[in-house]
């Protein structure tokens, strides 16, 4: 196996005993980005000095026998929309290009002080608006298991790039489903954790009220060593709710017998592609055959939870947004005769298509005249969407379902139609409104043998029961150890065209495959299919 | 709700932002359809319903009121598209006489 092949706990084992250097997995990391990022394009900055500095010095740290930490010389990559002190950091924006933040967010403290190694900041839809990263002001990322589709979003770069192994790990943002989504489409591990367990300082805002930082990675292992890592309160955010922190990963046991899980009907119901249904269909066999109690639930505000969603997000952005005025920091448009055309100009030119859209969608629910007919509508729905939770939750330990109604979609597919974007999130953003955490793990292959997610959803506070059961039914499969196969993208131009060879085989119908799921290739081999 | 190039033009003033003709006919359009699938939302009854703002309850979040460090005026300044000594600089606001 590859060095850059690793898990983040396989990693981290081999640099405590001293097998394998930190450079040297920097390096090999470095590497594999040069070799397939051409056209994966996950990356909107590597930062290939800063991470052989910090490489260099974790090694010397080694050798004078300290200890290893949680995340010792593992590369990690950052979502573009985390500040990174000393490395630019944009937000996939125009308005912010160039922009090198003055101090680092506290997740990527937290990260560095655990040893883990930044390597880059990776692309997202423009200000985390979008399911797709087709709404990247640079580039669209492609997915790695069809490079003609795309990889979700808005976190698409850092779930491609865990997934094409040009980072070990990776963290991303969650407003509506924007880790969840891409590493569903991606065939890797998501979490959103529980609103205020992840500091939130440093993360450029979208929407304040549903934004979470959670981790991408590619197992549930690594996710709960990531949010161990990345959890705790921070006096910095005043919405980060002081709680002891916790060891992710004694939770991890792999047995879910005589839990009780809940499958809400609403999230079976029509718009579901065949492909997604029947793996995840085969995945609640799989977790029933281990000893897991299904039982049928209801949560019957979800039809509403997405026109919810789609009042207070643009809302809350609407106002976070106010602070690009060309004044400070970022874009100014030149030659401007006085600030409020300056201010205009500079906004108009900076931010992309859906961004103003979401922008004039807020201010006109916020509007005078408006605001109790949307917003605060929306806030009281958003209050029957958690009782609903609540309720369900009486009866369950957690609830399954669907990350997402289809596999990845082909580049431009939805691209002029935004409601049709939007219900990619359809199973997605009731988490963020009712604070719940939710995971993403792999489960199986749907349409065109495409990656399909089964999400999982928990109590407020309560990962240690969503990653115990992703992690039960992640060892009872092996759909995670399942990997797209990238050529060389300098080897020739053949591997750009469209599609990539692929590890895994196709299960359009899934049908009779609970447990062991469709065939895949060993990760590795028939490099150049 | 159907939403005009006039109202297009309103909240566009209000969101400093700035649309040509074309894209004003296509905003006023996408809001339209946004805001009708939006507008679902009353068929439900919320008269006694308390809205929810966050989804963690929590009260004002206060500090010690102690002198700590803060960001460098020349850090703070790195990033500014123009600058004047330690300020930002930016074109005139008030209207001369």
């Amino acid at each position: 196996m590859r060095l850059y092949e690793l898990t983040a706990h396989e990693l981290k084992e081999k640099i405590e005993r001293r097998e394998v250097g930190v450079e040297e997995a920097v390096r090999a990391l470095l590497d594999r980005i040069a070799e397939v990022d051409e056209a994966v394009r996950a990356y909107v900055t590597v930062a290939r000095e800063q991470a052989l500095a910090k490489a260099r010095a974790a090694d010397e740290r080694l050798a004078r026998g300290e200890p290893a930490r949680p995340l010792e010389g593992v590369p990690v990559a950052l979502k573009d929309n985390m500040c990174t002190r000393g490395i630019e950091t944009t937000c996939s924006s125009r308005i912010l290009k160039g922009f090198v933040p003055p101090y680092d967010a506290t997740v990527v403290e937290l990260l560095e002080r655990a040893g883990a190694i930044i390597i880059g900041k990776t692309n997202m839809d423009e200000f985390a608006m979008g399911s797709s990263t087709e709404n990247s002001g640079f580039f669209p990322t492609r997915n790695p298991w069809d490079l003609g589709r795309v990889p979700g979003g808005s976190s698409g770069g850092s779930a491609a790039a865990v997934a094409a192994d040009e980072a070990v790990a990776a963290l991303g943002s969650d407003t509506g489903g924007s880790v969840r989504q891409p590493a569903a489409l991606c065939g890797v591990v998501g979490l959103k954790p529980t609103d205020g367990l992840v500091s939130r300082y440093g993360l450029i805002a979208f929407a304040s009220s549903l934004d979470q930082i959670g981790p991408i990675t590619k197992d549930v292992r690594d996710c709960a060593l990531m949010l161990g890592v990345i959890a705790g309160h921070d006096p910095r955010d005043s919405t980060s709710v002081p709680r002891k922190r916790c060891d992710h990963l004694k939770g991890l046991v792999p047995d879910v017998r005589g839990m009780r899980i809940g499958v809400p009907k609403e999230y079976f119901g029509e718009g579901m592609a065949p492909g997604v249904r029947a793996a995840v269909g085969a995945a609640l066999k799989t977790l029933q055959d281990m000893g897991a109690i299904l039982a049928d639930v209801s949560l019957p505000h979800s039809e509403y939870a997405l026109a919810t969603y789609y009042i207070v997000a643009p809302a809350e952005a609407s106002s976070n947004l106010a602070r690009y005025d060309g004044v400070r920091y970022g874009y100014r448009a030149p030659g401007c005769p006085d600030s409020v055309t300056m201010m205009t100009q500079t906004r108009s030119e900076g931010f992309g298509a859906e961004v103003k859209r979401r922008i004039m969608l807020g201010t006109y629910t916020l509007s005078a005249g408006y605001y109790e007919a949307y917003y605060l509508k929306a806030l009281k729905v958003r209050t029957l969407i958690t009782r609903d939770f609540d309720r369900a939750f009486e009866k369950c330990d957690c609830l399954v379902s669907p990350t997402s109604p289809t596999v990845a979609f082909r580049f431009g597919e939805k691209m002029d139609d935004p409601l049709a974007m939007y219900l990619s999130d359809i199973y997605t953003v009731t988490a963020n409104l009712a604070g719940i955490p939710a995971v993403s793990v792999p489960c199986g292959f749907g349409e065109d043998g495409m990656p399909v997610g089964l999400q999982i959803l928990g109590r407020h506070y309560d990962e240690a029961t969503v990653l115990r059961v992703a992690y039960a039914f992640e060892q009872a499969t092996d759909f995670h150890k399942a990997k797209p196969v990238l050529r060389d993208a300098r080897a020739g131009g053949a591997a750009m065209g469209g599609t990539a060879a692929r590890g895994a085989a196709a299960s359009g119908d899934g049908s009779g495959e609970a447990g062991g799921g469709p065939t895949r290739k060993p990760a590795g081999g028939e490099a150049d299919a | 709700m159907k939403i005009t190039i006039a109202d297009v033009d309103h909240v566009a003033m209000l969101a400093r932002l700035r649309f040509d003709e074309d894209e004003k006919a296509g905003m006023a359009e996408q809001l339209s359809r946004i805001v009708e699938y939006v507008e679902k939302l009353n068929e439900l009854d919320t008269g006694d319903v308390s809205p929810m703002a966050h989804a963690v309850p929590l009260r004002n979040v206060l500090r010690d009121d102690e002198v700590r460090p803060s960001l460098d005026p020349e850090e703070a300044l790195r990033n500014a598209p123009d600058r004047e000594g330690d300020f930002f600089r930016v074109p005139r606001i008030l209207e001369s006489e």
